[in-house]
């Protein structure tokens, strides 16, 4: 329960960030990702303003044995470069520069009740639950 | 110094916060279609706070509809069946591609991971190169 809580507190905060940052403009997505045209650079400064402060954070925080809410850490250790890595990114990177959403401002989109950002998020969980068929069947992930 | 790019510093750093909170907190990366994609897969003890998560999101998105009701400006005017398309893709390719922006971009570079590095540099590239491709093509303008 308490961890519920918590994660809707930090969905609220991410989906502040977004707002404030220009994330939900589909239009400065697409003008950041077009790089041989007017190039629009400004959300090139998000992730530097993500990254600059979770590169500390995430030492100072990983210094403790266990997190505040939870009894173990579960941060991604995998290492290997696998072909769904690429081509999975390959794949997310055409249609975020097709419709200019990524998944978290798609999410906090649907709050305008505009009619793309949701048609967007139903395509984008069809298209989930298309890669756990299609998982299913040729075992991409192994 | 351009506004739009203090904002975007700032929004940033907001967001950096917030996956520092869920890190502190839960033990977790932010990493929002894996998130998502677990509601999908339903585990016992596993779904709620996903869903609250996902909440979150929408009711921080009602706030800034409220407070700046501008940050949803500037919605592209290709058609229906591109949308679907485009949601299509980055959910597919999000899940086989573990990550997206929050995931790879922002909490897997921020612990220097070889694959979230990888993962972004590639998502970004494809998105460069979709960009100028569909621009040619007349999709986006």
């Amino acid at each position: 329960m308490k961890n519920a809580i918590a994660a809707f507190a930090v969905g609220f905060i991410f989906a502040l960030g977004l707002g404030v940052s220009g994330m939900t403009q589909p239009q400065k997505v697409v003008g950041f990702l077009n790089l041989f045209g007017a190039w629009d650079p400004s959300l090139m400064f998000v992730m530097m303003g993500a990254i600059g402060v979770h590169f500390f954070t995430y030492k100072v925080i990983r210094q403790r044995t266990s997190p505040l809410l939870a009894s173990t850490w579960q941060v991604p250790t995998k290492k290997d470069i696998t072909p769904s890595l690429i081509f999975g990114s390959v794949l997310f990177g055409i249609g975020w520069g097709l419709a200019g959403f990524c998944p978290g401002p798609a999410i906090a989109s649907v709050a305008s009740m505009g009619s793309r950002p949701i048609m967007f998020l139903v395509s984008m969980l069809v298209g989930m639950y298309f890669f756990k068929l299609a998982d299913h069947k040729f075992k991409f992930k192994r | 110094m351009n506004p739009d790019w203090i904002n975007a510093l700032m929004g940033g750093a907001v967001i950096g916060l917030s996956v520092s909170l869920m890190l502190l907190l839960n033990g977790r990366v932010t990493g929002i279609s894996g998130i998502i994609n677990g509601i999908l897969t339903p585990a016992k003890g596993d779904t709620a706070w996903r869903v609250l998560f996902a909440l979150g999101l929408i009711v921080g998105g009602f706030v800034i509809n409220y407070v700046k009701p501008d940050s949803f400006m500037g919605q592209l005017a290709t058609s229906d069946f591109t949308v679907v398309a485009a949601g299509l893709l980055v959910g597919f390719g999000t899940i086989m591609g573990s990550g997206c922006t929050s995931g790879h971009g922002v909490c897997g570079i921020s612990r220097l991971s070889p694959r979230s590095i990888i993962a972004t540099v590639t998502f970004i590239a494809a998105g460069v190169i979709a960009v100028y491709t569909f621009r040619l093509m007349g999709v986006l303008s």
